[in-house]
């Protein structure tokens, strides 16, 4: 995974509630194979909507987007996460995001920042016409005209957005941990520990 | 021990923690994994390429269910059907190699175990009561009725249930859905979770896992329980629990995956203990009448937005929030609707019942009792019913119910994901509409430009035999 610090430049403005990750990634662009190559069909529906912020050259290539309420609900694909990365987006403020999205998003070096409301208003005013600074070190969102906006993140996301940490790897070092659970749990919990494929 | 009176969320996360951080993250031990064709192959790549292996292949079990075709898989010869789809048949081939390579039982596109992820597992018995349950597929929450703690990963997910059998979570908050009462003729489960999703919205679970409660759910059979779980995934809610009981026990009992003898004893005796306790508390809660839920479907382009189906298409106006208007404006044009139009004015050219949500034996029982003795009314082009498995199908048909669905004049297929989410050949085609019986109604969802109903079996079947939504107590009256 790709360390993350700062993400700056030009933001789309795009501001729409309940965006849902077959809209981020339509089901026909599942069936890949790779990571990879997911960025066309970003948003594809969106883009066909005339005056759509993709599309527009103003905003072309924008690491950053700003969305709506709840951005990322629906289906657990990944895939969403990837689309994004690959068109270029490596930050989405919002006032909310659905659960699995904002993990995927993570898991794949996508900084998620959730702000007010009001900030996500402001930033979508600013986002028209100039570029937004995020500083996850001091978990800050500026613009060129002194707005500075604090946002909340989990210390250990953090800790592995900022050094590219691979999750799996750390798990494994708790090989030790994970052997002892599943030892108790076969003498506690037998039936859930071990299951036997009986004739059906 | 505790003594603290816990809820039926906490009881089973307390007895998966392998560890807790000192931020609260906790490391979860994950009991079953189910695996799909969509969303593994990156993971099996990402463990190929550093060398790791699957901690406890015996604890996940992979079927193939997306991409499959829901027309025969073998020809008059034993052979196989190829896939047209090339794509498709590059995801299902590598499903077919990896899950042996790493050790996973597979389980094939002809075998009569083969269904759709979420119907394989209970059906199975490898689902339990009690266990944590995962599958990169949201609507694992589906999983929940059964009274386990279940839930939709990502592939990077996957990857770390595969190497280490773990994840790392925070836990969730709790909310309390509770439906008492009696309820009406002809409202279903899928009229139940309908309306809490109306009620509720897409994102107020959104960082909760919601457990059912109140007699409504007690008194619902298990495939019932599946169907109200499977969406709680639409309410924002990552999982959804009912407390498990006898009846529970008694569905359990015998699949081939289930405990038996004294571990049998064991696991019940550990079941009855996962109740909520008097006391417990959750972070919310809501309180819903049976007697005002009414056959439900949804208009628009979300889950919540739902409707009685004797009321009519709303305006953007009736919404107090700004930007859930503008998303009505949205959807109101996609779905070529006109505000104040009678739901049951609303013609539909294709029906679709089956998928995750709605396609086990009661599902397809209740579409035949209303396709008995009618036929698909003429504007309908596009019917059909996809069993959630071999098994389902088997049981379907040694009950004749693929005879009186045959004779109404829609279709019976072989089991899989279908026309759900549109990544087999069952679509439905752009600015058509869609009585399904499936989860989502998003933009594109059942094809570029496809317009969904959501709606239950027996409402899906009296769509497919008037035309249009229709309420089907107006059809049992009749009969």
């Amino acid at each position: 995974m790709t360390p993350i610090s700062q993400v700056s430049g030009r933001a789309y403005p795009f501001g729409r509630k309940n965006v849902d990750t077959d809209v981020i990634i339509p089901a026909q662009w599942l069936k890949t194979v790779t990571r990879e190559g997911l960025g066309q069909g970003c948003l594809e529906s969106v883009k066909a909507e005339p005056g759509n912020v993709f599309t527009d050259p103003e905003y072309a290539g924008s690491p950053l987007l700003i969305a709506g309420d709840n951005f990322g609900c629906g289906s657990s694909r990944e895939h969403a996460a990837w689309a994004l990365l690959d068109m270029g987006v490596t930050c989405v403020i919002a006032p909310s995001f659905s659960d699995i999205f904002s993990g995927n998003a993570f898991k794949n070096g996508i900084l998620t920042v959730v702000l007010p409301q009001e900030a996500i208003d402001r930033l979508m005013e600013v986002a028209k016409t100039d570029p937004i600074s995020v500083d996850l070190e001091n978990q800050s969102v500026t613009t060129p005209f002194q707005d500075r906006f604090l946002f909340e993140i989990d210390p250990f996301r953090k800790h592995c957005l900022l050094g590219g940490l691979d999750e799996v790897g750390l798990t494994l070092a708790q090989d030790r941990e994970i052997s002892a659970y599943e030892g108790k749990a076969r003498e506690a919990l037998p039936f859930l520990a071990s299951p036997v494929l009986h004739a059906a | 021990m505790t003594t603290q009176p816990r809820t039926l969320y906490q009881k089973i996360w307390d007895a998966h923690v392998v560890d807790t951080r000192d931020d609260g993250t906790c490391l979860i031990y994950i009991d079953r994994h189910i695996v799909h064709e969509v969303t593994s192959p990156q993971a099996f790549a990402a463990l190929r390429a550093s060398g790791r292996k699957v901690r406890r292949p015996d604890l996940h079990i992979a079927v193939p269910d997306h991409n499959l075709p829901t027309t025969a898989r073998r020809d008059a010869s034993g052979n196989r059907v190829p896939i047209a789809d090339p794509q498709s048949a590059q995801q299902l081939d590598l499903l077919e190699k990896n899950a042996p390579e790493f050790g996973i039982r597979y389980i094939g596109d002809a075998d009569i175990e083969q269904g759709i992820v979420h119907v394989v597992g209970p059906e199975q018995g490898f689902s339990l009561p009690g266990a944590t349950i995962v599958c990169g597929d949201s609507h694992t929450a589906c999983n929940g009725g059964l009274g386990a703690l279940a839930f939709g990963i990502g592939t990077s997910e996957v990857e770390h249930v595969m190497a280490t059998q773990t994840l790392l979570l925070k836990q969730s908050k709790t909310f309390q859905v509770n439906v008492e009462g009696k309820l009406g003729a002809g409202v279903s489960p899928k009229d139940v979770i309908l309306h809490i999703i109306g009620l509720v919205g897409t994102a107020g679970g959104t960082g909760y896992v919601i457990e059912y409660t109140g007699n409504v759910f007690r008194e619902m059979s298990i495939e019932g329980r599946l169907t109200v779980s499977n969406m709680s995934i639409e309410a924002g809610a990552r999982a959804g629990l009912i407390a498990p009981d006898e009846t529970t026990f008694a569905y359990v009992k015998g699949r081939p995956y289930a405990p038996v003898g004294a571990e049998w004893d064991k696991a019940v005796a550990w079941w009855k203990s996962l109740a909520t306790d008097p006391g417990a508390t959750y972070d919310k809660s809501i309180h819903i009448r049976a007697e005002d839920i009414e056959p439900t479907v949804t208009w628009g382009t979300s889950p919540e937005d739902t409707a009685p189906i004797g009321g009519v298409v709303p305006a953007p106006e009736d919404f107090e929030d700004a930007s859930k208007r503008d998303a009505v404006k949205h959807s109101l044009e996609y779905m070529g609707l006109t505000p104040g139009t009678k739901l049951t004015d609303i013609a539909v050219e294709n029906v679709f019942i089956g998928s995750c949500t709605n396609s086990r034996i009661e599902d397809i029982r209740a579409a035949a009792a209303i396709l008995k003795g009618r036929k698909k009314a003429d504007n309908v082009k596009w019917a059909i019913v996809v069993p959630g498995s071999g098994l389902v199908k088997a049981q379907a048909e040694a009950e004749g119910l693929d005879k009186i669905i045959l004779e109404a004049g829609l279709e019976w297929r072989e089991p899989g994901c279908s026309a759900c989410l549109a990544m087999n050949p069952d679509k439905v085609p752009a600015g058509e509409r869609c009585a399904s019986t499936s989860n989502r109604n998003f933009t594109g969802r059942q094809g570029p430009g496809a317009r969904t109903h959501l709606v239950s079996p027996a409402m899906a079947a009296a769509a497919a035999v008037t035309g249009h939504l229709a309420d089907v107590r107006e059809l049992t009256e009749q009969a």
